[in-house]
Order: structure tokens, then C-alpha cells, then sequence
């Protein structure tokens, strides 16, 4: 791991007084600087803490906040939640995996677009919503999804997450 | 900015603040909460500062972002005080006729305004249809404040409950009166949370480390009323968990928030600082020698981390799971401490008992459920939002006085209350008093508040395959019937809505169910079949026609339905051809198109394009 990475890791770290509690707010932190958390940033993390790495390791896929692949450019969460659901957000998934031929959890081959999946993101009034890059879009339905996409690829900012 | 050294400077302070302001200076408050985020709340606030900016207005005009009001479907809502105009649905483009007729002219722009059904306009929030039903003691002040704003809350009154319960009332008599006021907790079961506290207080602790927690992971997929309090209200849970501190003797208190919640962290993360600086929080509170401070933990995206042993697992750095509650977490709870954890809305109820009384309070409410309480009514119904109403409303009141109804026409069919661990509750109980243990007894329960609206074109098998889907992915796997028994019961779910479905599938789930519900570990496993087993309850005649006619009533199921084109009504216009992914739909133009069934995956593109409602499902 280059030394930029393991000075930012140990910034974090410290942050947090080194402090075993807090281990999910680290890898939190982390991972938002590097969007993904690599096996190496994993065992920095164990060894800096001094836990057994199983822990960490644990942590790390137990939560659904974290990747251990190395995301796209553009991040694409559907809403799954109840209140999506029923207003058809299962159709909108199907349209997004057909159009970017990825399922949910993969990332296209060129790297550009993610797809994740989520319950819920507390803006149910607005649904079917989907998110791109942070931004939310309410009210989806199929017709809308490659015109999302489309404005999405223009822009130059990847995903914040 | 200054330290607060006593409950009389606190009220000094507070009466500054109020002379400072002008009740009759225009303001302008802009709804920022996140469903008005995702309608561009941004712009719009950045477009009234500009315009009133460049038409020198702007010391003459406060401009104000509040959290939610509620009404998040018409959202960007902007009110104007003093007279509060409230206007929906606005667009950054409308901001320079806003402040041109109504901030100038003093005159309406009626195209903003609330429509009734008979086209009258409505001027004032509280007026419109979806408020005029509510009570909104505990949200209701949202709308007035920016939540960023700590002066804001002093000016409603904010912190005052704190002044009273530290400098005039003792640990026991705080306990007394969230006893007596009947406020049972929030997040789900229901617990009487005097009782709680008083547990908590009582229990032993080597050094006197006692720790305190606000639940606000929020699960439940479909409800968000915690969010919108965090997020627009922060300062009103800071104060409820420091009386509930100084009641229990706690000096330590965590908030434990969803990390898909980005903008509640940020909120209260701003709100916590204010309150350490004016001395709310840390050290020598309001000078009266009690001491408390509150961290916020994230948490990693996990239902099971609401359940209170998985949480705070969680917030030791483990992974979330729960364990055996054979001892109590308000004896054995965090680092094996005594630990009183309290949902997000019972933290911001208890200001509320504490400057207004017990009685006031145990006035609101049914004999042994007080007080109001928050549902996020979603799903298929006309006003979707938060609403805050007595316990005891029925569902009636909610669903078409407050709801305003069922979009297009359709007709209500069930509602789903409690999230994945409640269940259906059918059209024919629609007068059903809305409170803790009612709800019980009709199969479901309040959870935390979602109340997820359907209608004829909701499938009731389609939705217990959804929640057991869920669960099966947030089961944390730990005990053997709630991770398989799940996993069978999705299976058996899944041939049923794909035609493959045997009579005796429906018994098996029952049957499943009972076993599950009587053998997990935790709450999760415990209530898993709640959704299934309701809707056998209530809709066994759906089921049966999945699994015997090989039918979905409802035009939901994929493998179930057939699109075809209504000769009728088909006008060969060619959109649908164009929509279709699969290339199946065929036709010349202006003549009756076809569907090739071999082709269709049954994705309902077309219908969504079709102008005329010509595709047809059955
Ligand atoms: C699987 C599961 C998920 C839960 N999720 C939440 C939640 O998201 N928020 C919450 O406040 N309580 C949740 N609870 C209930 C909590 O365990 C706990 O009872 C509650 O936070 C106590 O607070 P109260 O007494 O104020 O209701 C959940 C329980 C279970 C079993
Ligand atoms: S009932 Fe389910 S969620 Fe609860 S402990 Fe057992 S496996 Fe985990
Ligand atoms: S269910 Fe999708 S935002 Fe709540
Ligand atoms: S977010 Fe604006 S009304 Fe709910």
C-alpha cells in the first residue's frame, strides 16, 4: 500500500483516539475517501487497532454500507423499500438492469456505473425514487430511467459516496 | 456566543432573542427536509435570496430553511409569516412572481395555493385538508424553526423543559411524571418508558457508569418520521435524552443514526455543538453541576442493529447480533452497563410531558395508549407525507380525511402498519381505532409508524414475498429457524406468485410461520411471519388463486398476467412499439398493434406509454 494511503488510514484512526468502538465509523470514514475498502486498508486497520482481523473483516461484509469491490464512477441505488415497492419500484430495477447489464451489487465492465440496491432512503412520499450521484429522483417510472442515465453520464462528477 | 449558567439566564436569553425580532417582518420559510431536497428545495432557496437581493430587499425579509412539514409529495412548500401563505409545489421560476405579488403587492398567487376538490382555493397551511385532521404537538414545530438555528428553538420555547426538570425537579419526580403521563416508547413494542428509566435508574453499576441511547436506525423500509425529526428538530431529542440523563444519572449518550441519512448526522451533528457552546450539553449544565454529553454513531446499513442487544453490538464495533435478553439491557446493556435506549419520537415527547404536565398529556390518547403519535402514510393514497395524530384515530380518519383517499379512482384495500414485523390490515377494519394494543389484536402492530396504503392493484401474495425477502437478507443468521425457516417460507412464496404453487403450500406456511414465530432468538425472527400470516388471514382467496387457478388478481405477478392490446381503444399510434425493450410489440401506424407473447417479459413498459390505456393486463 503506498504511503499516502496509510497516512490518511492512520489520520482516521487517530480521529477516533484509536478507539476499538469505533470501528464502523472508521471504516466509514475510509471508505468514503476511497470508495471501497481494499483487503490492504482492511488489515492496516486490524493491525492499528490491534484486532484480530476476522473482526474487522467481519464488520466489513456484515454491513451493507460497505464494498469490498472497487466501485464505478457513478453510483445508482434504486429505493426497494415498502412504500417503493408498492408503487412499482421493481419495474425501474428491471429497466436499469436491462439498461446497463449489470444486476444490483455489480459494476459495469468499463467502471462507469454501479448498481446497488437500498431500503429505504426516508424520502418514501417521493416514490419510486432513485438516487445517481446523490441526487434524487422521485416519482420514476421505466420511461424515465434512460433519460436519468443519459444526464448522468454527461456530467463529469463521479458519485460522492 | 455565551455560556448559560443558570436557568434564569437561560430565560434572559431567551426573552433577547425575542426582542429581537419582529413577529411582523416578512419571512420566508423554505421546507428543506430531504423529499423537498429532491425537489430542488435548494434552488428555490437560492433563487428568493438573490431576488431579494438584487430588488434590495434584503434585510426587509427573513428567508428561513425549516425541516419537514409533512407534506413531502407537494413539496418545495414555502410559507410566508406573518400571514402564513402557504405555497406548494414551487419552482425555482416562481420565486420572482412570489416575491412580486405577495412580498410587494401583498396579493395571492393563486396558482400555488391548495386546490380542494370543489376548486376552492386554501390560503393557510393549517387549513389544508391533509393538516386540518392532524394534532401535531410533537411535529408541529418544525415548520417554524431551522434547524441549524439553536436561537431558533429558544424562540419556541426550546430548552425550557430542560431548565425546569435540572433546576427544580428531582431524578424520582422526573420519573414520576413520565410514568404518570402514560408514554409508552415508540419504536416498536410499545414499553412503558417511566418504567424503563426507572429500571435503568435502579439497576446497579460498579463505577455508576450508566449509558444512554436514541434509536434512530429507522428500518422500517416506508417510514421515515425519525429522519424528519433529526433532521428538522434536532435540538428537541438533545433536550428530551439530557432529562432523560438527568432522571436515570447517566452521563454518557449516544445517537445511534442510519448512515442513509446524511443530512440527519449532519443536523445534529451542528445542533450538538450549539448546545455544548451555550452550555446545554457537557459539562455543568445550566451551571447546576450535572454533566452529560452525547456522541452520534453511524450505523453500517443493517435492520437487525435497530433490535436493542444487536445495537449495541454495533456500537462496541462488533458485528449486529442480537443476543439472549435473559437479562435485560437496562441491567446489562452497553460494555455490560446498565442502559436505557428510547426511540428518536419518545426522546422528543418528553420535553413536552415536562413543560405541559402529565395530565395535559395523558388527556391526548386512549386509555392505555397516550399521547400522539407519527405515521408516514405512503404507498397508493392522494397525500402522501407524515402525519402526527392522537392515538385512537381510525383508519378511516387517516386513510380518506388526512389521506384524501386512493389515486385514480381505485379502490382501498389494505393497509400494511408496523413494517416488516406488522401486517395487513383489511379494508373491512377501516374503523379500527389506531393505537398500540388494537392494532395487536387485528394480527399487526404500530411498529414504528409506516403505514404503507395499497390498493386492487397491490397483490397480497407479492407483498408477503416482498417483506420475507427483506428479512430473509437482514436476518443476521444467527439462529436456525429464522435463517432457514425464512429462506423455505421465500421459496414457497416464490413458486406461488410463479404459478407453481401446491394446495397444500398455504397450510405449510402457516405452519412455518407458527414455528418460526415461537422458536428465533430475537424480535426479528419472532414477528417474520406477522406479514404472511395476515395476509393468509385476511386474503387466503388471493393466495388460493395463485396456487389453484394459477392467477394473480391483482395483474402483478409476471409469470401470472398476459399483456394484450385493446382493440377498442388501440389508436396505432406507435408509442408502445417504441417502448417495448423486447421489440414484441408489432403494428402498422394507425392500425392495431399486436403483442407477440413469446417475446414479452411482461415489464409493463407499454402500459406505462400507452396514452390511451389500451394495453391490457390479465
Ligand atoms: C429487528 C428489529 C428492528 C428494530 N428497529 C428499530 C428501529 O429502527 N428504531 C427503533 O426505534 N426501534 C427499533 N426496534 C425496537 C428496539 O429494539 C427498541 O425496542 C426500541 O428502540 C426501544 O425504544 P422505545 O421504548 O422508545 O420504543 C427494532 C426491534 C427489532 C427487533
Ligand atoms: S431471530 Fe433472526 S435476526 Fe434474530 S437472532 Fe435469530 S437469526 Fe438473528
Ligand atoms: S421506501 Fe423508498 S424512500 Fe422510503
Ligand atoms: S421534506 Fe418538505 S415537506 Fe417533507
Amino acid at each position: 500500500m503506498d504511503s499516502v494511503r496509510e497516512e490518511k488510514v492512520e489520520e482516521v484512526i487517530r480521529e477516533y483516539d484509536s478507539s476499538r468502538d469505533s470501528l464502523i465509523s472508521i471504516l466509514q470514514d475510509v471508505q468514503s475517501e476511497y470508495r471501497y475498502l481494499p483487503e490492504s486498508i482492511l488489515k492496516l486497520v486490524a493491525r492499528k487497532l490491534g484486532l484480530p482481523l476476522i473482526q474487522v473483516y467481519g464488520v466489513a461484509t456484515f454491513f451493507k454500507a460497505f464494498s469490498l469491490k472497487p466501485r464505478g464512477k457513478h453510483l445508482l441505488s434504486v429505493c426497494l423499500g415498502t412504500a417503493c415497492h408498492v408503487r412499482g419500484a421493481p419495474a425501474v430495477l428491471d429497466e436499469v438492469e436491462r439498461k446497463l447489464c449489470i444486476g444490483p451489487g455489480e459494476t459495469s465492465e468499463d467502471m462507469q456505473f454501479t448498481l446497488e440496491t437500498v431500503n429505504c432512503l426516508g424520502a418514501c412520499a417521493l416514490g419510486p425514487i432513485m438516487v445517481m450521484d446523490g441526487e434524487y429522483h422521485g416519482q420514476m417510472v421505466p420511461g424515465k430511467v434512460q433519460g436519468t442515465i443519459n444526464r448522468c453520464k454527461k456530467s463529469p462528477r463521479g458519485g460522492k459516496k | 456566543m455565551k455560556r448559560l449558567r443558570s436557568a434564569t439566564e437561560l430565560e434572559g436569553f431567551r426573552q433577547e432573542i425575542l426582542a429581537a425580532r419582529d413577529p411582523n417582518k416578512p419571512c420566508v420559510t423554505i421546507c428543506s427536509g430531504t423529499g423537498c431536497h429532491a425537489y430542488s428545495c435548494e434552488r428555490v432557496s437560492q433563487a428568493f435570496t438573490k431576488e431579494l437581493k438584487s430588488r434590495g430587499l434584503q434585510g426587509e425579509v427573513d428567508v428561513r430553511r425549516t425541516g419537514c412539514h409533512g407534506y413531502c409529495e407537494r413539496g418545495t412548500i414555502v410559507v410566508i409569516f406573518p400571514e402564513e401563505i402557504c405555497y406548494l409545489r414551487v419552482q425555482p421560476e416562481d420565486v420572482p412572481e412570489i416575491i412580486a405579488t405577495t412580498l410587494i403587492e401583498k396579493k395571492l398567487v393563486d396558482r400555488l395555493l391548495y386546490q380542494d376538490e370543489e376548486g376552492q382555493k386554501i390560503v393557510h397551511e393549517g387549513e389544508i385538508p391533509f393538516y386540518k385532521h392532524q394534532e401535531r404537538t410533537v411535529f408541529g414545530s418544525n415548520r417554524f424553526i431551522d434547524p441549524r438555528s439553536i436561537e431558533d428553538y429558544l424562540a419556541v420555547g426550546g430548552y425550557s423543559a430542560l431548565a425546569k426538570a435540572l433546576c427544580s425537579m428531582q431524578p424520582e419526580e422526573i420519573i414520576g411524571e413520565i410514568k404518570r403521563s402514560g408514554l409508552r416508547g415508540r419504536g416498536g413494542g410499545g414499553f412503558p418508558t417511566g418504567m424503563k428509566w426507572e429500571s435503568c435508574r435502579n439497576a446497579p453499576s460498579p463505577a455508576g457508569v450508566r449509558y444512554i441511547i436514541c434509536n434512530a436506525d429507522e428500518g422500517d423500509p416506508g417510514a421515515y418520521m425519525d429522519r424528519s425529526l433529526l433532521e428538522g428538530n434536532p435540538h428537541s431529542i438533545i433536550e428530551g435524552m439530557i432529562i432523560g440523563a438527568c432522571a436515570i444519572e447517566s452521563h454518557h449518550g449516544y445517537v445511534y443514526v442510519r448512515h442513509e441519512y446524511p443530512l440527519a448526522v449532519e443536523n445534529l451533528g451542528i445542533a450538538l455543538e450549539q448546545a455544548r457552546e451555550y452550555g446545554l450539553l457537557g459539562e455543568d449544565i445550566l451551571g447546576s453541576g450535572f454533566d452529560f454529553d452525547i456522541k452520534i454513531s453511524r450505523g453500517g446499513g443493517a435492520f437487525i442493529c435497530g433490535e436493542s442487544t444487536a445495537l449495541m453490538a454495533s456500537l462496541e464495533g462488533r458485528i449486529g447480533e442480537p443476543r439472549a435478553k435473559h437479562i435485560h439491557t437496562v441491567i446489562n446493556g452497553l460494555h455490560g452497563r446498565p442502559t436505557n435506549l428510547n426511540n428518536v419520537e419518545t426522546w422528543a415527547n418528553v420535553p413536552l410531558i415536562i413543560n405541559h404536565g402529565a395530565d395535559w398529556y395523558s388527556q391526548i390518547g386512549t386509555a392505555n395508549s397516550k399521547g400522539t403519535k407519527i405515521f408516514s402514510l405512503v404507498g397508493r393514497i392522494n397525500n402522501t407525507g407524515l402525519v402526527e395524530v392522537p392515538m385512537g384515530i381510525t383508519l378511516r380518519e387517516i386513510i380518506f380525511d388526512i389521506g384524501g383517499g386512493i389515486p385514480e379512482g381505485r379502490k382501498f384495500k389494505a393497509v400494511q402498519t408496523g413494517g416488516p414485523s406488522g401486517g395487513c390490515i383489511p379494508e373491512s377494519l377501516v374503523d379500527l381505532p389506531v393505537d398500540f394494543d388494537r392494532l395487536v389484536e387485528a394480527g399487526s402492530m404500530m411498529g414504528s409508524g409506516g403505514m404503507i396504503v395499497m390498493d386492487e392493484t397491490t397483490c397480497m401474495v407479492d407483498l408477503a414475498k416482498y417483506f420475507v425477502k427483506f428479512l430473509t437478507e437482514e436476518s443476521c443468521g444467527k439462529c436456525v429457524p429464522c435463517r432457514e425457516g425464512l429462506d423455505r417460507m421465500l421459496d414457497i412464496l416464490t413458486d406461488i406468485t410463479e404459478g407453481q404453487g401446491k394446495p397444500s403450500d398455504i397450510e405449510l406456511l402457516e405452519e412455518l410461520g407458527d414455528v418460526i414465530r415461537g422458536t428465533s432468538l430475537c424480535a426479528l425472527g419472532s414477528t417474520a411471519p406477522n406479514p404472511v400470516l395476515s395476509t393468509i388471514k385476511y386474503f387466503r382467496d388471493e393466495y388460493e388463486a395463485h396456487v389453484n387457478e394459477k392467477r394473480c388478481p391483482a395483474g402483478v405477478c409476471k409469470a401470472l398476467i398476459t399483456f394484450s392490446i385493446d382493440e377498442e381503444k388501440c389508436t396505432g399510434c406507435g408509442v408502445c412499439i417504441k417502448s417495448c425493450p423486447q421489440m414484441a410489440i408489432s403494428g402498422e401506424k394507425k392500425k392495431l398493434h399486436t403483442i407477440d407473447q413469446e417475446k414479452c417479459i411482461a415489464c409493463g413498459l407499454c402500459r406505462d406509454a400507452c396514452k390511451f390505456e389500451a394495453v391490457i393486463v390479465s
